[in-house]
C-alpha cells in the first residue's frame, strides 16, 4: 500500500473546526464536506488539492470535536495520508476507522515543506521526499491496521471478517 | 504497580484483574451516546454492519441537541433520520424537543450515568461524566455504530496525570476558572492520550456543577478522560437522580502517574482564554481593555443551575450594556424550569438577556447567536478556535458565568468582584 502526492503543510493544533467548520455539518455527504475542507485555515486548499496529495502538520492535529466529518472531508478531498508529529486522540481513531491513513513522524514534519513531492510506503513506514531527496522513517501500522485501512475502514473490515 | 482509578474501571469492564498503560483491551459499555450531528453518520455505518437491533435498547442514548430546534431544512432532515432510527430500534433514551437538553447535562440529570460506568459518546465532551467517577470518553460515529451493534469497544489503556487540589476557591471563582487555569498551565495537548485524575482535599470544596465543568474540558487539554473520586456529594447527586446500582472505584495508593501537579484552589483568579486556543489564558488582572459585542452563558460546560444562579445574582437589578447582546441558554428543560421557579429567568430578562430553549446552538457556530466578521464574544463555552462561533475573523473569549455576567453589564471583560455587591 502506497501513497504519492504533493504536500500541504500546516502548524500545530489544527482543529476540527478549521478542518470542517460546523456551519457545514448539516450534511454528512463526503463530497459536500470535501468542498469546504480546511476552509478556515487555508481557503486555497480545495482549489489546489489533487488526488493523492498529503497533509503534513505539527503537533495535536485534529484537536477539538469528535466529528468524523473531519477525516471524511480530508479523505473525500483526495488526500492520501496525513503525517503529523502527534494527533488528537479522537481524530486518530476516527481517521483509521474510516480508512484514512495517518502517520506520526516528527522528522518528516521537520523535513517536508509545502509543495514537496512525497511518497509513503505503509508496509514499511518509509516516507520519501522526492523533492529534497530525504527519507524519514515512521512506525509502520501493524498488519491488522493495514488490512483495516485497505478494507476502507472499521465497518467494511468487520464485514470482511464476518464473511470469511 | 497499582492501578489508577480509570485503569481499575477499565479492567473491571474488560474482565481483567489488572491492566497496564498502553495495553489494548476490549471493554463492555454501559452507555453509548450520539447527537443529531454524529448519529446520522453512525446510523449509516450501523446499517452496513448487518445486525437487527442495538445491543441493549436501554444502553443507547440519542439526544438531538446541536442544530435543534431544527435550524434549517438539512438539519431537520438529519434529525428526522435520528428520530426514525430511535423509533425503529426502540431506543429507550431518545429525548425529543420539550424533554431534551444538552446531552452532557441531560444524561447525569436523567440518572443514566453512575459511578464506575464506562461510557462512550460520539461527542468530544462525553468526558463530562468523569465528575461522577465514571470512565467516559468521546469517540467518532463509526465507533458509536460498532458500540451500538456490539456493546463493546476497544481502548488503549491510558497513562495518567494526577492533579491534587488543595485549598478553597475565592468568591466569584468557579470550576471554569480551575480548568482554564490548568489548561493554561499544561497546554491544549498537555494531557494527550492520558487520564486527568483529580484528587485531594480540595475536591470536597467543589460543587457537582464545578466538577462537571472541570471534567467537561479535559478534552481541551487533549485528555482521554477526566475523573473525580466519589465522595458524599457524588453519592447524594446519584441518589437524587438515579435508581441504578453503582460501583465506587478508587486509585491504588501506588498507582503510577506520568506527572503530579498541585493546584492551590485559593490562588486561582478568574481566568479568561483569549483567541484562538483554550490554553491562551490570562487572569482577569491581566486582561486589559477588551470590549465585546456578545455574551453567551450556557453550553454543556456552563449551562447548569449553579451557572444560571451566578449570572442572575450578578445581573439582578442591573442592565446589560447598550450595544451588547446577552444570550442565556439553560442546559436542560429541568434547569429551565428551576430557573423559572427561582425567579432567575425574570431577573435575567429584566436585565436585558435573551433567554433561550436548551441547544448547543452558538457554542459551535451552529445557530442562535452567530458572530459577524470582526465581532467579539465572551462565552462560558469550551472552545475559542478560529471561526468557532461564526465568521473566521470573529473572536471568542472563554470565561466563567460570573465573568460573563459582569462583562454583559460593562461591555468589556470585567472582574465580577468589581460589579458585585
Amino acid at each position: 500500500m502506497q501513497a504519492k502526492g504533493r504536500a500541504f503543510k500546516y502548524g500545530s493544533n489544527v482543529d476540527t473546526d478549521v478542518i470542517i467548520p460546523a456551519r457545514y455539518l448539516n450534511t454528512s455527504d463526503p463530497a459536500e464536506l470535501a468542498k469546504h475542507c480546511m476552509e478556515d485555515i487555508d481557503s486555497e486548499f480545495v482549489k489546489e488539492v489533487r488526488t493523492g496529495d498529503l497533509i503534513v502538520a505539527d503537533k495535536n492535529f485534529g484537536c477539538g470535536s469528535s466529528r468524523e466529518h473531519a477525516p471524511m472531508a480530508i479523505k473525500a478531498a483526495g488526500v492520501s495520508v496525513v503525517i503529523a508529529s502527534t494527533f488528537a486522540r479522537i481524530f486518530y481513531r476516527n481517521a483509521l476507522n474510516i480508512g484514512l491513513p495517518i502517520l506520526e513522524c516528527s522528522e518528516a514534519v521537520r523535513g517536508i515543506e509545502k509543495g514537496d513531492v512525497v511518497e509513503v510506503d505503509f508496509t514499511t513506514g518509509e516516507i520519501s521526499n522526492a523533492t529534497k531527496g530525504q527519507i524519514y522513517q515512521a512506525e509502520p501500522f501493524p498488519e491488522f491496521m493495514q488490512e483495516l485501512i485497505t478494507a476502507g475502514g472499521l465497518i467494511p473490515y468487520i464485514r470482511q471478517k464476518k464473511a470469511t | 504497580m497499582g492501578m489508577t482509578m480509570t485503569q481499575k474501571i477499565l479492567a473491571a469492564h474488560a474482565g481483567h484483574e489488572e491492566v497496564k498503560a498502553g495495553q489494548l483491551i476490549m471493554a463492555n459499555l454501559d452507555l453509548v451516546l450520539g447527537n443529531d450531528i454524529t448519529a446520522p453518520v453512525a446510523i449509516t455505518e450501523f446499517e452496513k454492519i448487518g445486525v437487527d437491533g442495538v445491543f441493549d435498547r436501554g444502553k443507547v442514548a440519542i439526544v438531538p441537541d446541536h442544530f435543534t430546534p431544527n435550524k434549517d431544512i438539512q438539519a431537520a432532515e438529519q434529525c428526522k433520520v435520528v428520530r426514525s432510527f430511535a423509533q425503529e430500534k426502540q431506543i429507550e433514551n431518545y429525548f425529543e424537543i420539550g424533554e431534551m437538553g444538552i446531552e452532557h447535562a441531560l444524561l447525569p440529570e436523567k440518572g443514566l450515568v453512575v459511578p464506575g460506568d464506562v461510557v462512550i459518546g460520539a461527542d468530544s465532551h462525553t468526558c463530562t461524566y468523569g465528575a461522577l467517577g465514571a470512565f467516559s470518553t468521546g469517540i467518532g460515529s463509526t465507533d458509536m455504530a460498532a458500540g451500538m451493534a456490539t456493546g463493546q469497544t476497544w481502548f488503549k489503556v491510558p497513562a495518567a496525570m494526577q492533579f491534587r487540589l488543595t485549598g478553597t476557591l475565592q468568591e466569584w471563582v468557579s470550576g471554569k476558572d480551575v480548568i482554564l487555569h490548568i489548561i493554561g498551565r499544561i497546554g491544549v495537548d498537555g494531557a494527550l492520550y492520558r487520564s486527568m485524575e483529580f484528587v485531594g482535599e480540595g475536591v470536597s470544596q467543589l460543587s457537582m456543577d464545578d466538577r462537571f465543568t472541570i471534567a467537561n474540558m479535559a478534552i481541551e487539554a487533549g485528555a482521554k478522560n477526566g475523573i473525580f473520586p466519589v465522595d458524599e456529594q457524588t453519592v447524594a447527586y446519584v441518589k437524587e437522580h438515579s435508581y441504578r446500582d453503582y460501583t465506587v472505584y478508587e486509585a491504588d495508593p501506588d498507582a503510577d502517574y506520568d506527572t503530579c501537579h498541585t493546584i492551590d484552589l485559593s490562588a486561582i483568579r478568574p481566568t479568561v482564554s483569549f483567541p484562538h486556543l483554550p490554553d491562551n489564558t490570562r487572569t482577569i488582572d491581566e486582561v486589559g481593555d477588551v470590549t465585546v459585542d456578545q455574551v453567551v452563558i450556557g453550553s454543556c460546560t456552563n449551562g447548569r443551575i449553579g451557572d444560571i444562579r451566578t449570572a442572575a445574582a450578578i445581573l439582578k437589578g442591573r442592565k446589560v450594556a447598550k450595544g451588547v447582546r446577552l444570550i442565556v441558554f439553560p442546559a436542560t428543560q429541568r434547569i429551565y424550569l428551576q430557573a423559572l421557579r427561582e425567579g432567575l429567568v425574570e431577573a435575567l430578562v429584566e436585565a436585558g438577556a435573551a433567554f433561550s430553549t436548551p441547544t448547543c446552538g452558538p457554542c459551535l457556530g451552529g445557530h442562535m447567536g452567530i458572530l459577524a466578521k470582526g465581532e467579539r464574544a465572551v462565552a462560558t463555552t469550551n472552545r475559542n478556535f478560529v471561526g468557532r462561533m461564526g465568521h473566521p475573523e470573529s473572536e471568542v473569549y472563554l470565561a466563567s458565568p460570573a465573568v460573563a455576567a459582569a462583562t454583559a453589564i460593562t461591555g468589556r471583560i470585567t472582574d465580577p468582584a468589581s460589579v458585585s455587591g
